[in-house]
């Protein structure tokens, strides 16, 4: 077998990759509302989910998404495998290669381990969070949810003038990370809202702006993107006390408030309701969350496609992403 | 349109050779089969147009818009992307996306699917297997402007606006301005 295409950073996609994926997700969205949600499109292929770290969405939102391709899954349980035994990871994975799995989704602790990976394989390598390093889908999905909700499709000026505040916790955050690169590469400016002690060690090359003040961000954003505090990742004391962080970065009803109308508010889950958000703003109308889990799915379908419903050669020598696709010449029909 | 140009190399361009149907064959083509639609199910009722992305789509709008002012009763038209249904997924680069939109439910109705041109018969398999996710219709009939042959599957038009036998490797470009026979070219 000839080695696939993997995803494992946004930047492997560009801005044009990203569109890409984005209009290939209305197409997907629509059979997730047929009645018979699934297509036969990916018949015969397998995709493997590799999760060593917890996941309650992401899993299952891959799995689904496959599922609804008519591909087969393959679920790796990694407290019940040979992992508790001490195999490696490149063992683990070369298993799943010889058994002929055509993508490995996989979750690691450890930044890079997904690229480290696709030295070992020929399957496709989906990166469905690494470390303090990258969640590309989960920036996909969120992109696609701020242009279904904000009107940003087709024929808008896009992303161009969409004002993003990233919320929290970004030091630790892999899903600020991708969303900084995806949101820069499609035009939209991002403000940083953290703590300096829960900002990234360097920000160089960041396509952002930096604020320590929510209050005064609040009032001028379209978008407030509030990520998860993530107190599994943390080995020291990086804020006083969790309602010292509510009183100053939570998006509490109070703050909400004061958000223009028509703006929106995300988390990419699970929430810590009551520290960075609040009951109230997680289950208000403008809050996104449910529509991101659902859209989750019709994404991971367009990455699926991407990867697994193209030949192979044309995989490597043409980049699925960045080109135009290749109907070839000019498109023969009507349409102006 | 997506079967006429699968075989197409990417990168290459359309040069045209010449024109076999006016813009005026094309209309007086498409009245003519919305006569015969009309004389063969006595009527709209029950009728579903339904046009394959992208190249049927027009056609098929224009069919409804004939439908009515023949018969003076509004037919539903949609639109079938059968991209995600095709045998050869994996062997060709990846479309993007094209919608499908099917405005009624298709239990019980007379669906006519409307593509330019029909060629191997690849493309309307996937769409017969496509259109069966949304419903159960009584009948398919299948209407094509062009009908260039090289079948490659026991499929047969209803009906067809013109029979044209081509080569396998000169194209067909068909537009509400005419259909235009021509081959590939260099690059482009």
């Amino acid at each position: 077998m000839t080695k696939r295409q993997s995803l494992l950073s946004v930047d492997d996609l560009g801005r044009g990759g990203i569109e890409r994926v984005l209009e290939l997700a209305d197409t997907f969205a629509e059979v997730s509302e047929r009645l018979i949600p699934k297509v036969p499109t990916l018949r015969g292929r397998t995709v493997a989910t590799l999760f060593f770290e917890n996941s309650t969405r992401t899993r299952l939102s891959f799995e689904t998404a496959a599922k609804r391709l008519s591909a087969d899954t393959a679920s790796l349980q990694v407290a019940t495998s040979s992992v508790q035994k001490g195999e490696s990871l490149r063992d683990t994975a070369e298993t799943l290669d010889a058994m002929g799995v055509d993508a490995i989704v996989i979750r690691h602790p450890a930044s890079g381990a997904p690229r480290r990976v696709t030295d070992w394989v020929d399957a496709a390598v989906i990166n469905a969070g690494d470390g303090e390093h990258e969640h590309p889908t989960q920036a996909l999905l969120d992109c696609y949810t701020m242009r279904e909700t904000l009107g940003l499709g087709r024929g808008s000026g896009g992303f161009e003038g969409l004002r993003v505040a990233i919320v929290g916790d970004a030091r630790h955050s892999r899903v600020c990370r991708s969303n900084v690169l995806a949101l820069g590469a499609l035009g939209a400016t991002v403000t940083l809202v953290a703590p300096r002690t829960l900002l990234p060690a360097s920000l160089e090359g960041w396509p952002v702006r930096v604020c320590s003040d929510l209050d005064e961000v609040i009032p001028a954003i379209d978008v407030c993107y509030v990520l998860r505090l993530q107190a599994e990742r943390m080995r020291e004391a990086l804020f006083p006390s969790l309602h010292e962080y509510r009183e100053r970065f939570g998006l509490t009803e109070e703050r909400a408030r004061h958000l223009r109308p028509g703006a929106v508010v995300m988390h990419p889950g699970p929430m810590n309701r009551g520290v960075e958000i609040d009951d109230a703003v997680a289950s208000s109308a403008n809050a996104l969350v449910a529509r991101q889990v659902r859209n989750g799915v019709a994404v991971r379908m367009a990455v699926l496609y991407l990867l697994l419903g193209a030949p192979v050669e044309v995989g490597l020598d043409e980049g699925l992403f960045g080109a135009e696709p290749e109907l070839g010449g000019r498109a023969v029909g009507f349409g102006a | 349109m997506a079967e006429n140009e699968s075989r197409r190399p990417a990168g290459r361009v359309f040069v045209p050779r010449s024109q076999v149907m006016t813009s005026e064959d094309v209309r007086r083509a498409l009245v003519r089969i919305a006569h015969e639609v009309l004389e063969r199910n006595h009527g709209t009722g029950d009728l579903v147009l339904v046009g394959l992305q992208t190249g049927g789509v027009p056609l098929a709008e224009r069919l409804a818009d004939l439908l009515f002012e023949i018969d003076g009763m509004p037919v539903p038209c949609g639109t079938l992307d059968v991209a995600l249904y095709r045998d050869d997924v994996g062997l060709r680069p990846v479309p993007s996306g094209e919608v499908t939109s099917i405005p009624v439910e298709l239990s019980g109705k007379v669906v006519i699917l409307v593509d330019d041109v029909l060629y191997t018969g690849r493309t309307v398999r996937a769409a017969l297997d496509a259109l069966a996710d949304h419903g159960r219709a009584r009948a398919v009939q299948l209407a094509v402007l062009v009908d260039r042959g090289h079948r490659e599957l026991p499929i047969r038009p209803d009906y067809v606006g013109k029979n044209l036998p081509t080569r396998s490797d000169e194209l067909v470009e068909v537009s509400l301005d005419g259909v235009t026979i021509g081959e590939i070219g260099g690059e482009r």
